[in-house]
């Protein structure tokens, strides 16, 4: 069909143009499927029947009013609440299928993979160095001292932070600012190459500035790591999150996506909650 | 619905909400009256309507900043959010509609002037008379939040558009009847043309009203007249 004397080469035409480097990552597939799950602390039962599936390669916001259950959801997906004495978690929880409740799971192995980032930025009393290096070595991920030193820097990197850090690798952690602590935690949740990354109201602490750094950060993270964020601010959840879920008295009340859950939500008590209605 | 826990933020949605109710009513009477106008050829109306647009402008502008003022220091979420993208979204729709009615007084002191036409004047009067009943319907539906008031002025745009599609037709013959006429003529054909794009604001209005209440857009195809031939 091509016309005679077509000044184009015969290969260049009727090509499917190249698939862009960076496509989106919307479809990722869920990372984390959770069934049925309920979690009680003694007798008060905290969690009633939450069923969500948390995409990989994206941001999941947990919202909704202290003591709904957000935290405490979130800890189930790592396992933190078998640390606390009375408490039990029912249902299933699977990372990538595998179900974290199974007896063949080590929970520490399991945290290695499902990495935590806390409200306050907890680095411990070593070197920045050390702080990022401890997970890699512990774990047998680094063969000798280059290797290890590379992770620290990628990790180090990747939370940017190196470029503050570089020349000051063995002072204290402990003598960063506030935000930069908390980016040296998430460094260290790197290292360890997680699966998922969770981060329970990661920026409370901080100021304005370093809150963008952190919400810049994950925005950066996201393509990489399936990440679910519990956080109080509306506005932050609106800001890094492409999913919402929103929690009221231990009952997941609506998930969707976060453009809808915050233009148009479909329950009253989601759209009482975020519109600050709530009695 | 319930109260806001910050009472001053209520305020200001409810203040806003009632600029827009204001400045529905101001559009509405200058419509009216432009109208009315038109019909009785009142040059003295025709003038005052043509005086009070600025009124319009300036609380399009209030409304405005109250709009920004409120998105920057609140940050509305969901129902509010719409609320208050709805609220700056109709004022400058009936901004629109007042310029309409002043370029209708505008023409009407004109076209007083000139030999009346019968029976095309009526028929532009009917024409503006269905319009501002439409422009009153939908305002009454933004203000008591009524869904199906609104979408019922949505539906009906048809009726203004074959309206004016019949009155191009009338004047056509008019004007070729005696090319004395074309002056004038012109003039109630832009007469006529911006009643029809106030029905056409009154639609908006209602498209506006429904994704306030409800978050979701009206289709885009809406009933629609016969094309212009």
């Amino acid at each position: 069909m091509a016309a005679e004397g077509n000044p184009l080469p015969h290969d260049t035409q009727l090509r499917p143009p190249a698939v862009a480097a960076h496509t989106p990552v919307a479809n990722a597939g869920v990372k984390i499927h959770c069934q049925g799950v309920s979690a009680f602390y003694g007798d008060k039962q905290a969690l009633h029947d939450i069923s969500i599936d948390i995409p990989d390669r994206a941001v999941t916001a947990f919202i909704g009013p202290s003591g709904c259950g957000k935290s405490t959801f979130l800890r189930c997906i790592n396992r933190m609440n078998d640390t606390i004495p009375g408490a039990r978690v029912t249902g299933r929880i699977e990372i990538d299928g595998e179900d974290v409740n199974a007896r063949s799971v080590d929970p520490v192995v399991l945290r290695s993979r499902v990495g935590m980032v806390f409200q306050k930025p907890n680095p411990f009393p070593k070197s920045i160095f050390e702080n990022v290096a401890y997970g890699p070595r512990i774990h047998g991920l680094a063969n000798g001292k280059a290797e290890l030193e590379a992770i620290v820097e990628a990790s180090l990197k990747k939370a940017g932070l190196w470029d503050e850090v570089s020349d000051r690798l063995h002072q204290s952690g402990s003598s960063l600012s506030g935000g930069q602590q908390q980016r040296l935690v998430i460094a260290r949740a790197i290292a360890v190459q997680p699966r998922v990354i969770l981060m329970d109201e990661p920026c409370s602490a901080l100021d304005p500035i370093a809150t963008a750094r952190i919400e810049e950060l994950i925005d950066e993270l996201r393509r990489q790591y399936c990440i679910v964020i519990v956080t109080h601010s509306m506005a932050q959840a609106a800001r890094v999150s492409q999913r919402t879920a929103f929690f009221h008295l231990g009952q997941l009340v609506e998930q969707g996506s976060t453009e809808d859950i915050f233009t148009n939500p479909r329950e009253k008590r989601t759209q009482d909650y975020i519109t600050g209605r709530f009695g | 619905m319930q109260q806001h826990i910050v009472t001053s933020y209520e305020e200001e949605l409810n203040h806003l909400t009632a600029e827009v109710a204001r400045m529905g009513g101001l559009a509405e009477a200058q419509v009216a009256d432009a109208v009315n106008a038109f019909a009785r050829r009142d040059v003295a109306l025709a003038a005052q309507i043509v005086e009070r647009d600025v009124r319009l402008d300036a609380l399009e502008l209030e409304i405005e900043r109250a709009a920004i003022r409120l998105i920057a220091l609140r940050q509305p979420m969901a129902v509010d959010l719409r609320r208050t993208v709805a609220a700056m979204k109709i004022a400058s729709n009936l901004e629109r509609c007042g310029d309409l009615a002043k370029n209708i007084a505008k023409r009407s002191l004109v076209l007083a002037e000139t030999d009346p036409a019968g029976p095309v004047t009526r028929s532009i009067e009917r024409m503006g008379k269905l319009v501002s009943s439409r422009l009153k319907d939908v305002l009454d539906a933004y203000t008591s939040s009524e869904l199906e008031a609104a979408t019922s002025v949505w539906t009906r745009d048809d009726e203004v558009d074959e309206h004016y599609e019949s009155l191009f037709r009338e004047l056509l013959t008019y004007m070729m009847g005696d090319p004395r006429t074309i002056t004038p003529g012109a003039h109630l054909l832009f007469v006529a043309k911006n009643l029809e794009r106030i029905g056409d604001h009154a639609t908006n209005i209602a498209e506006i009203v429904h994704y306030e209440i409800t978050g979701e857009d009206l289709p885009d195809q809406r009933p629609k007249g016969e094309t212009l031939t």
